[in-house]
């Protein structure tokens, strides 16, 4: 048997994160390849639901990522995700869910190389805590 | 003069002053150790009025589930302090027009939580509960027994930390301010002492009793979306049946969803026929928006709820550097 790749879903906003991860893309930038990307308007629009239906559906981690403070493209959007994300993570870390399974960070259109030191360092922290087990919905 | 013959007293002068067209409050409930929610039109029926440690409902729900039977009416509504917080987060949400409510406020020491009883008499039917001091009997046909108090109120008041009414038009007695309670750091000291691996074995448990029933969610005053997302199915967010990881995330998102709007009053808890202690989340998110964002829920009456605001300067530790 192959041995166990993590699989990270990255939840990026359209206006900075997206295109941050586009730019390590056309700069050919080496990062894990073990991310699926869903874009999103804005990180706003992240509900933590979301977050924990990926989990539920079997992946090992979530990376949110959005606009850094200041640069929302709708002014207020990553703000207001800020708040979210300082009661979620907590909250998670409560009940017994591996706190590095889900992380949040802060990429510019400009920022390709840190899209890919982001992406690396996930990997990494999802890989040692191994295969998620607790929140996933057996089928 | 005891609260109830002077909360009987306020909604009779409120009548007779014209100056309330409903008033809730709480009756004698048809079994021992009950109470029942009472809307009164007429102050000839005053004296159905009751308040003592049984009156656990909380009656500001009535504005948010079905606010269209008071609409245009000046409601006057008898409030503890965790029933006032959930009102004042109903104005400041504009679910609730402030000039049209009369709040009464009542001093409150606790209240029943009828499950805890239950537990300890091993179901038998009580008759008779009398308090004294710090020690309540309960009787039945065939036992006598004695409880401290703190074994029989509900987990929310032994949370406490606003006994009494901070926003009221009329308040009967001397209203207490906010006070300490150790019990809560204590209660998340419990959990935070366990490894991440223990701390999810927990979680299962609990949780693993839920059978969604959702009557947490519709006793709830904060909870009043007209659709609610586990009622959603396209998407189907959330599955029909009592996986117990489903469970969880119904409950971590319903204590999202109040996040910062959760007055702790416990009608959720109590409301639980599985006996989960739905308020251990609740009260650690709010602990945390206290700690993070300085606020507590149902206490300002102006501006937007917590977490509807920002400040640019926020503490983000927990971002990625």
């Amino acid at each position: 048997m192959s041995e166990w790749q993590p699989r990270i879903l990255a939840i990026l906003c359209n206006w900075c994160s997206y295109a941050g991860a586009d730019l390590a893309g056309v700069s050919r930038i080496q990062y894990p390849p073990n991310i699926r990307v869903v874009r999103v308007p804005c990180s706003g629009r992240v509900d933590p639901l979301f977050i924990l239906k990926s989990l539920q559906a079997g992946f090992d981690g979530v990376l949110v990522s959005g606009c850094h403070p200041g640069d929302c493209h709708y002014i207020s959007g990553n703000y207001v995700a800020r708040r979210r994300f300082a009661i979620l993570k907590p909250l998670l870390e409560f009940v017994g869910i591996e706190p590095d399974r889900v992380q949040f960070s802060w990429i510019s259109a400009g920022e390709g190389e840190r899209f890919a030191t982001v992406v690396t360092k996930v990997v990494e922290d999802v890989r040692k805590l191994g295969p998620s087990k607790r929140i996933v919905k057996k089928a | 003069m005891n609260v109830t013959a002077k909360l009987r007293e306020t909604i009779r002068e409120l009548f007779s002053a014209d100056k309330v067209d409903v008033f809730l409050a709480w009756e004698e409930g048809s079994l021992p150790m009950s109470s029942t929610p009472l809307f009164i039109t007429d102050g000839a029926q005053a004296d159905r009025a009751i308040f003592d440690p049984r009156c656990g409902n909380n009656l500001s729900v009535y504005f948010t589930k079905d606010s269209r039977q008071f609409r245009g009416k000046r409601v006057g509504i008898a409030v503890k302090g965790c029933d006032a917080r959930s009102l004042v987060l109903n104005i400041q949400e504009n679910q609730v027009l402030r000039d049209m409510v009369v709040i009464v406020g009542v001093p409150c020491n606790g209240v029943i939580d009828g499950k805890k009883i239950r537990r300890r008499t091993g179901g038998k039917q009580v008759t008779e509960v009398m308090e004294n001091g710090d020690s309540v009997t309960l009787k039945g046909p065939e036992f006598s027994i004695t409880l401290d108090r703190s074994e029989v109120l509900s987990s929310s008041c032994l949370r406490c930390v606003h006994p009494d009414a901070t926003e009221y038009d009329v308040f009967l007695g001397e209203a207490r301010a906010e006070v300490g309670n150790e019990n809560r750091r204590k209660a998340l000291d419990e959990v935070e002492a366990l490894s991440s691996a223990q701390r999810w074995e927990r979680t299962r448990k609990e949780y693993e009793k839920c059978i969604r029933c959702y009557a947490c969610r519709n006793v709830c005053p904060s909870c009043y979306c007209s659709e609610c997302f586990v009622d959603q199915n396209d998407p189907q967010w959330i599955g029909g049946t009592c996986d117990v990881t489903d469970t969880v995330i119904f409950h971590l998102i319903r204590n999202l969803h109040v996040a910062g709007r959760c007055v702790e009053c416990g009608a959720c808890a109590r409301a639980c026929p599985m006996d989960i202690d739905l308020l251990l989340l609740n009260l650690k998110t709010a602990e945390e928006i206290k700690k993070r964002f300085g606020d507590t829920a149902g206490i300002r009456i102006d501006g937007r709820p917590v977490m509807a605001e920002f400040r640019e300067d926020e503490k983000q530790e927990f971002i990625m550097g």
